[in-house]
């Protein structure tokens, strides 16, 4: 399949673990996070996700990169069959 | 959740333009690395029976539920990557029911594939159900609807109607690659969501400790009282639940269930095909942290501090007193954050036939949703909730179509058409799948708990099966009239089972004892086990009976189709942490340890 998974879900986590980390960074000491016994939440989960996001997606951009040489854009066949299978 | 929504739909767009062939439609193309297959394995059972029914069984029962992991999962998971997969991905067949066909008849094939669209259309309305009734509860749309001057009471439609249309799209697009790809984003976001939640309660209660001492014992030791069925929660012994859980029912959902299956076989090659049950392996042996131990959380949080914090805004709060002399209860001096049940008709609090408030368990990981996270981390919580009932519908909904257009439309309605025929009827057919759950999803209110229902069908139609394809697998003599009759008798007798027998605290009727009651179980959960265990029998041993009464196939035939005529799979050449044998042997012991810890 030519579609690395890791890219499009890299993505998503990154955008969400971003936009969390920033909320929580602008509402530390609110008082919203009585509910999550004192820790700001947002904020440290935000910036795990944005970790993962961003490996996953360096990790899929990687893998994507190596094959790309031999991808010839336009060809309905799938790559790599009918050239002797090495 | 928006921009959730719009990376669901855009991975079915991104996937559309390889979508040429049927095989590429139905089977990924068979080129998924399989790790991802992997995941997925796990995630197209991660629908609504997953998280809420295990939220709600751990609230329910404890950490007793994690057998439904551990002894009811994890070595079926096994034995279907180390013996079973071989025949599954080398005969070449597309579909379980076709396996079927190719070791047994044409009759065999046409049964099974009948039993199990009907199951899958069942199981895609029962998540659907549970999804619009979460999104109400939760008031999710309540805003954009007073806004719209739309009555309320329509966004359980409109939530039906709403799933059902982004499921259709990306499934409609992209088939079974874009519905495994989900599968795996939506495990992430389930992690991701939960792991926070499991955390931030943990912390709230004191630790595992204080957990421990805030509940009841049996809570939060698996094993203890499983001598007998009356001295444990879940009111099973532990033969009961040792052969109707962890062999026939588990048996016959991960081995031989095309909705799980379908993810191996989409593997790039038969080796990856058999680690993809045990690379599942590992993560669901940890799953009850994340999904059963929120249910227990909701029920040790105290109800104190729920007082104190005036702005939590917990569900359905109690309309009526809670009950204090329910003395069956163990938990009963105080619930937690679980609420009382209403109907979602009448609006009224249910009660069991004694009069006490039924108590809605499925809200538990809902509220601790709304407990534990504030604005921000919420949302994703909820997404992580929406996306696991999105998974569990879509592996369905994919199972649907490839069963309905390889074996019964291609095989019974209109045979030898062109490829791009068939594709074109699989996407229609997706089309129809979703149309019947919406029409399923309208039926399934009734019963107090999801797991209980999704038990009970799957008992009917899985638990005879496993019989079949354990016989036919590995006994060569195993013949398709005797496949047949027994799969056939298996589910009656599953049936009669169920319509003579009767949870203790039931009425006539949908629980049980239809015919008469000839036997009552200390629950309901351990009637479905034994409704298992007697439709396995009655199918194994009436197999066997007809098997040797009848004319076996030439041997030649079988080669690839039973163990015994098949060259084993040939293992040297991996490095030794690849072969499948030396992982489930680690699976294993991982396994035995989690039980001693536990017990």
């Amino acid at each position: 399949m030519n579609l690395d998974l890791r890219i499009p879900m890299g993505l998503l986590f990154t955008i969400v673990g971003a936009i969390m980390s920033l909320y929580g960074f602008f509402t530390r000491g609110s008082v919203i996070y009585e509910r999550s016994s004192g820790m700001d939440i947002n904020l440290i989960w935000g910036t795990v996700m944005l970790v993962f996001g961003l490996t996953m997606f360096l990790l899929g951009r990687r893998a994507d990169k190596r094959p790309r040489p031999q991808a010839v854009e336009g060809t309905t066949r799938p790559l790599g069959r009918g050239h002797g299978g090495h | 959740m928006l921009l959730y929504f719009v990376f669901v739909l855009g991975i079915g767009f991104a996937l559309k333009r390889y979508m040429k062939t049927s095989k590429d439609f139905f089977q990924a193309g068979r080129a998924l690395p399989a790790w991802i297959c992997g995941l997925a394995f796990i995630s197209a059972n991660l629908g609504a029976q997953e998280v809420i029914g295990m939220g709600a069984s751990g609230a329910k029962y404890g950490i007793a539920t994690s057998h439904f992991y551990w002894i009811g999962a994890i070595p079926a998971m096994i034995f279907v990557g180390v013996f079973m997969m071989p025949f599954y991905y080398g005969s070449k067949a597309r579909s379980v029911p076709e396996f079927l066909r190719l070791r047994f008849d044409e009759k065999t094939r046409g049964y099974n594939a009948c039993s199990f669209a009907v199951m899958t259309v069942f199981s895609s309305g029962i998540s659907m159900y549970a999804m619009a009734r979460l999104i109400q509860t939760l008031h999710v749309f309540d805003s954009l609807f007073l806004k719209l001057n739309l009555p309320v009471g329509w966004i359980f439609h409109f939530a039906i109607i709403l799933s059902a249309l982004i499921v259709l799209g990306y499934i409609f697009l992209g088939g079974l690659t874009s519905a495994i790809y989900n599968e795996v984003l939506q495990f992430f976001l389930i992690v991701a969501g939960f792991l926070p939640l499991v955390w931030v309660g943990l912390k709230n209660v004191g630790g595992w400790s204080g957990l421990k001492a805030a509940l009841p014992v049996a809570y939060t030791h698996s094993w203890r009282g499983m001598t007998n069925a009356h001295t444990n929660p879940l009111g099973v012994e532990w033969f009961g639940l040792s052969m109707g859980l962890g062999f026939v029912l588990s048996f016959g959902y991960w081995c031989t269930d095309f909705l799980v299956i379908q993810t191996a076989m989409a593997s790039d090659s038969e080796e990856s095909a058999r680690r993809v049950p045990l690379i599942a392996a590992i993560p669901k042996m940890f799953f009850p942290f994340l999904v059963i131990l929120p249910g227990l959380i909701a029920i040790a949080t105290p109800t104190l501090t729920q007082h104190a914090m005036a702005q939590a805004p917990t569900l359905n709060a109690p309309a009526a007193p809670r009950s204090a002399n329910d003395l069956n209860d163990p938990a009963s001096m105080g619930k937690g954050l679980i609420p009382v049940k209403i109907d979602p008709v009448t609006g009224k609090v249910m009660t069991d036939e004694k009069g006490h408030p039924l108590l809605d368990y499925d809200l538990a990981i809902p509220n601790m949703l709304l407990h534990y996270f504030p604005t921000g981390i919420l949302g994703l919580g909820l997404t992580a909730l929406l996306a696991s009932f999105m998974s569990g519908m879509a592996g369905n909904v994919t199972a649907f179509n490839t069963v309905w257009t390889y074996d019964l439309y291609q095989s019974y309605i209109h045979k030898n058409a062109s490829d791009a025929h068939y594709l074109k009827m699989g996407r229609w057919a997706t089309v129809g799948g979703i149309l019947l759950s919406m029409a399923t999803a309208y039926v399934a209110v009734g019963f107090n708990n999801i797991m209980d229902t999704l038990q009970l069908v799957f008992s009917f139609v899985n638990a005879p099966l496993f019989a079949t394809f354990l016989l036919g697998m590995f006994w060569k003599r195993t013949t398709g009239h005797a496949a047949f009759t027994g799969l056939v008798s298996g589910t009656v007798a599953a049936i009669i089972h169920h319509g003579l027998t009767m949870p203790a605290d039931a009425h006539p009727g949908i629980h049980g004892g239809w015919i008469a009651v000839v036997h009552m179980y200390p629950s309901e959960m351990a009637q479905n086990f034994w409704t298992a265990i007697w439709a396995f029998s009655t199918n194994f041993v009436l197999t066997v009976i007809v098997s040797l009464m009848t004319k076996p196939r030439p041997e030649p035939e079988l080669v690839g189709l039973v163990y015994s005529l098949t060259p084993k799979p040939v293992e040297h050449h991996m490095a030794w942490y690849a072969r499948p044998k030396v992982i489930a042997v680690g699976l294993i012991a991982m396994l035995v340890a989690l039980n001693l810890i536990f017990k």
